[in-house]
């Protein structure tokens, strides 16, 4: 019953399986083995159940309500579910209940999907490894000495391991798409705008964008499809029509001119990683692509401009949180002694550090220095971005300059930010990209290859990968969880 | 001692009289029971964005226009922060540097004449919700908060320092309220805080050139608090400087029930709010065309319309004042004056006896300055021409149409219905009078002595008795032809 949701569906129509008996091994695996991974913070058995029975009714009638209906998924705990709690993986939200759910969460209720559960993820989103969950640390399920990437650790964790059919993440730096490389799965963050942020608990609003963890392409350009689109309650959302990206798939990548940047093979990347990419870019020469070099050198400043960007927007997402409305509260004699208490007590180091250095960079004084010279700095990456696709269609690069790491290997915060230098422009710039494996290393680990396109081209996107995927086997390779 | 002259700067914030909050749907009705008009945007829940109110943004140029200001082309939200626990989110999206609109004046009367007075900015916010202590601030062991204000849209106009006294203070801010009232951006009402104004004041040598230390006053909810407030701190620098001291600069909290200001902590006040750009709100293009549409349905301004009907009508200008208090109020005006038309031949009473009607009997049954009282009045404009059309050809005394009035506001029918139904046509059957005077003078030979004696007031009183013979149905004017003349017969 582990494959991809496209293949479930097509086992509900013949009737092969049905989304009963699949959400309920779903639940025994997770029972049986998320004790491992720690993928998920909150499971939703009796609902997961309820929502397959629905399901399984609409398509034992004939009238399923679309290619989700009866999918198993997994929501990373940062999507807003109205009665069931929502943590952002922090001790601040640890009882959090939202009354209301994500538009996201909305529409894949409206699609039939099964939601199985909360995934792990860095507190507030901010890591890229999921040991800064304020729970526990999430596995990759390739070697469970290693991380699974992050923030979204636990979504990219839970299709890995065959604890969900499909799941959603948020990418705010490579959120999304450096868990997918990690875990061997396909992971997507489309264009800034193309899905609501509308529920989604902002790390830096003008970042984040959700998207989805898959088995294959086809599942990838299914999960978009059903969440993306313009959103009233989301003013940064774009009124733009929704292609149909699973029938676009198979148009391959003849004509196609792939750019390949010089900044994104860097000393000290894994040779590894570097060998897999340069294959899989013969493989899509092979299909008949064009491959054009491509510089994109403000890349070597993104990293700085995003680290000052970023903060400064958290400092002020993350206010909200004082104790007097939800949440955490720790009591004190007055007013500002339990909002420093409540907030001391709330929240995690690494979130710490990040509101610090975001009220410092906004600071009367320092906000020219900081914030205004980091947006400058996105402006020249978004031009820098805009002058490339004027002369190639798409762009290939690592997704990251190594596979997974140990658990507790990047004690020192800059070592872990660096993980994301790959990933971070495509969040400066707003472009859509994705992640899909391109091959294991020496002792197994997965490899991600990664495409970005122009803005709203996820098709293109998605067309290359699948192109790519059909022409390898990287995908039939599992983990062994037993 | 020095003589010195007094700068002031006033920042006004306007309740805007939308239906709906500023950045979400909520209703805005005053009143309602605490966190009743809430939802997961205006309470600053996890993960929701706010959405700007469109109308909230018409009100803004509406009144930018008013003031004659530059309607930026494109303007954006930034976020203001401090922690207080009556704003949600700890920050309060509000507008920086690049407001809704920039440069205008307001046009004030001051002693010796109008003065143009400068607008530097308009902008739009947020406005926050209200903290409840249990008991007085200093002491209470516990405060409550009620969100129902939290989200609520907000206009800030900010004038430039060209205030000379508290009196002109006084004055912007009653044009300010006129305009904004006018306008139907705002009801003006100070009580309920619709209108809250904080001033900034400093005073120099006179004739020197150079700006004194400011001080900011806050929590000056009345006229009366901001021309006192500004006296008291008026002569507070001024005796400071005249002792050698130096003023500082601080914000300073109107206490009107002990009648000073005192200076508010500036550790908790000293605020580096960290502005950025709203990165939730994409930057606001305002399309040329909707402003200039705003503009061509923009009303006459209360001064304006003050000059023409004053001019025009011939109105004293107490009467156009009065009639400026509300926009309604000035639409029911017109509405009944080009019901009347103008008079026969080159008389000109008509608009003054409207006015007169108006401000003696519809203001003494409905607030002026409510504009929905005003526009739902139970006697439409048309029904009270109607009733002084009936004066006017004297089917009715002026005293009947008074009774008659009532009636119209009570039972909403027009005037000749109750006049015709209770009967209330004067008499000015000639024959019908004279018995009643006759019967009059017989039963009151003293006053018709008095009267033959030189005490001419005397026949006041028998004109009082034929009225009250006739129920005040009889027409004056024939009642005091007719007595003369049987007076003047021996």
């Amino acid at each position: 019953m582990h494959q991809p949701i496209h293949a479930l569906t097509d086992a509900y129509r013949r009737g092969d399986l049905t989304p009963t008996a699949v959400a309920e091994d779903y639940l025994a695996r997770i029972s049986a083995l998320d004790g491992k991974v720690g993928a998920y913070l909150t499971v939703v058995r009796e609902q997961a159940l309820a929502a397959a029975r629905e399901s399984e009714l609409r398509w034992r009638a004939g009238t399923p309500r679309g290619p989700l209906d009866g999918a198993p998924v997994a929501l990373k705990d940062v999507l807003c579910t109205a009665g069931v709690r929502t943590t952002a993986g922090s001790k601040m939200l640890e009882r959090f209940v939202p009354p209301y759910d994500a538009t996201t969460v909305e529409r894949l209720r409206a699609a039939g999907a099964v939601v199985l559960g909360k995934t792990n993820m860095d507190e507030f989103a901010m890591g890229s490894s999921t040991e800064h969950s304020a729970f526990h640390p999430t596995r990759n399920p390739w070697d469970l000495a290693r991380v699974p990437g992050g923030s979204s650790g636990g979504s990219a964790a839970a299709v890995a391991g065959g604890l969900a059919a499909g799941s959603y993440g948020s990418d705010t730096g490579g959120s999304i798409r450096q868990p997918a490389a990690f875990c061997g799965v396909v992971g997507m963050k489309p264009t800034y705008g193309r899905v609501s942020r509308y529920g989604l608990i902002a790390l830096a609003s003008s970042l984040d964008q959700i998207g989805p963890f898959a088995q294959d392409v086809t599942d990838t350009a299914l999960l978009l499809a059903a969440v993306a689109g313009y959103d009233r309650r989301d003013a940064t959302s774009i009124q733009a029509p929704v292609p149909d990206y699973a029938a676009e798939l198979s148009k391959g990548v003849a004509g196609l001119t792939l750019g390949l940047p010089d900044e994104y093979f860097i000393d000290g990347m894994d040779p590894d990683v570097e060998r897999a990419v340069r294959q899989a870019i013969e493989v899509l020469k092979g299909l008949g692509a064009r491959i054009e070099r491509v510089s994109l050198p403000t890349t070597q400043h993104s990293l700085a401009a995003y680290y000052v960007i970023l903060p400064a927007e958290a400092s002020s997402n993350l206010a909200r949180y004082d104790g007097v409305k939800y949440g955490l509260r720790i009591a004190g004699r007055d007013l500002i002694e339990m909002q420093s208490r409540t907030r001391a007590a709330g929240f995690g180091a690494e979130v710490k550090r990040r509101i610090m250095l975001g009220t410092y960079a906004l600071s009367a004084g320092y906000y020219d220095a900081y914030y205004g010279k980091a947006q400058s700095v996105r402006t020249l990456v978004r031009r820098e971005f805009a002058a490339a696709f004027a002369r190639v269609d798409l762009i290939v690069a690592p997704t990251t300059p190594n596979v997974a790491f140990k658990h507790g290997e990047k004690e020192d915060p800059l070592s872990m930010y660096l993980n994301d230098v790959f990933t971070i422009p495509g969040n400066l710039s707003g472009i859509p990209g994705v992640s899909v494996p391109c091959g294991f290393n020496a002792s197994g680990l997965p490899i991600g290859l990664q495409m970005l396109g122009r803005p709203l081209d996820e098709a293109r996107v998605l067309r290359a990968a699948y192109a790519y995927e059909q022409a390898t086997t990287w995908r039939s390779r599992r983990p062994d969880l037993s | 001692m020095t003589t010195y002259e007094t700068v002031i700067g006033l920042e006004v914030h306007a309740q805007l009289s939308t239906r709906s909050k500023m950045f979400c749907g909520c209703p805005t009705t005053f009143g309602a029971r605490p966190n009743t008009q809430t939802c997961p945007v205006c309470l600053g829940m996890p993960g929701v964005l706010p959405v700007v109110n469109r109308r909230a943004v018409e009100f803004g140029i509406r009144t930018a226009l008013a003031f004659g200001c530059r309607v930026n082309d494109a303007c954006r939200f930034a976020r203001k922060h401090y922690y207080y626990p009556d704003m949600p989110k700890n920050y309060q999206i509000s507008q920086y540097e690049e407001p809704l609109a920039e440069d205008g004046s307001l046009e004030v009367d001051v002693e010796g004449g109008a003065r143009a007075i400068g607008i530097q900015r308009l902008h739009l916010e947020e406005d926050v919700g209200k903290l409840l202590h249990e008991g007085t601030l200093e002491t209470a062991q516990a405060s409550l908060v009620d969100f129902n204000r939290s989200g609520v849209a907000l206009m800030e106009t900010v004038s430039r320092p060209e205030l000379s006294s508290p009196e002109e203070a006084a004055a912007y801010l009653r044009a300010f309220r006129a305009v904004v009232i006018f306008l139907g951006v705002c009801d003006g009402n100070m009580e309920e805080g619709s209108l809250r104004c904080d001033a900034n004041i400093s005073i120099r040598p006179r004739g020197s050139g150079a700006l004194g230390t400011k001080v900011e006053i806050k929590n000056l909810n009345s006229f009366r608090n901001v021309q006192r407030a500004l006296e008291f701190e008026e002569r507070r620098q001024a005796q400071a400087l005249d002792a050698g001291e130096r003023i500082v600069q601080e914000t300073r909290l109107w206490d009107a029930d002990r009648g000073y200001t005192r200076s508010m902590r500036s550790k908790e006040f000293a605020h580096d709010y960290r502005y950025f750009p709203e990165p939730d709100l994409v930057p606001l293009r305002i399309d040329r065309r909707w402003v200039e549409e705003i503009r061509a349905a923009l009303p006459e301004l209360p001064r304006v319309w003050r000059q023409r009907a004053v001019a025009e009508y011939g109105l004293p200008p107490y009467d156009a004042e009065v009639l400026t208090q509300s926009r309604a109020l000035v639409d029911y005006y017109e509405a009944a004056l080009r019901e009347w038309g103008p008079a026969p031949g080159a008389r000109r009473e008509r608009p003054k006896t409207l006015s007169n009607w108006i401000m003696s009997e519809l203001l003494r049954v409905l607030p002026g300055d409510d504009e929905r009282a005003i526009s739902t009045s139970p006697i439409p404009p048309r029904h009270l021409v109607g009733l002084l059309q009936l004066i006017e050809n004297a089917t009715i005394s002026g005293k009947i149409a008074k009774d008659v009035f009532q009636k119209m506001f009570v039972s909403g029918e027009d005037a000749r219905t109750i006049v015709e139904r209770d009967g209330l046509t004067q008499v000015a059957d000639e024959g019908a009078l004279v018995q009643v005077i006759d019967s009059v003078m017989a039963a009151n030979p003293k006053a018709i002595e008095d009267y033959r004696r030189g005490k001419k007031e005397a026949k006041g009183a028998l004109v009082g008795q034929v009225m009250k013979a006739t129920r005040g149905k009889a027409n004056p004017a024939l009642v005091n032809r007719l007595l003369e003349d049987k007076l003047s017969q021996t």
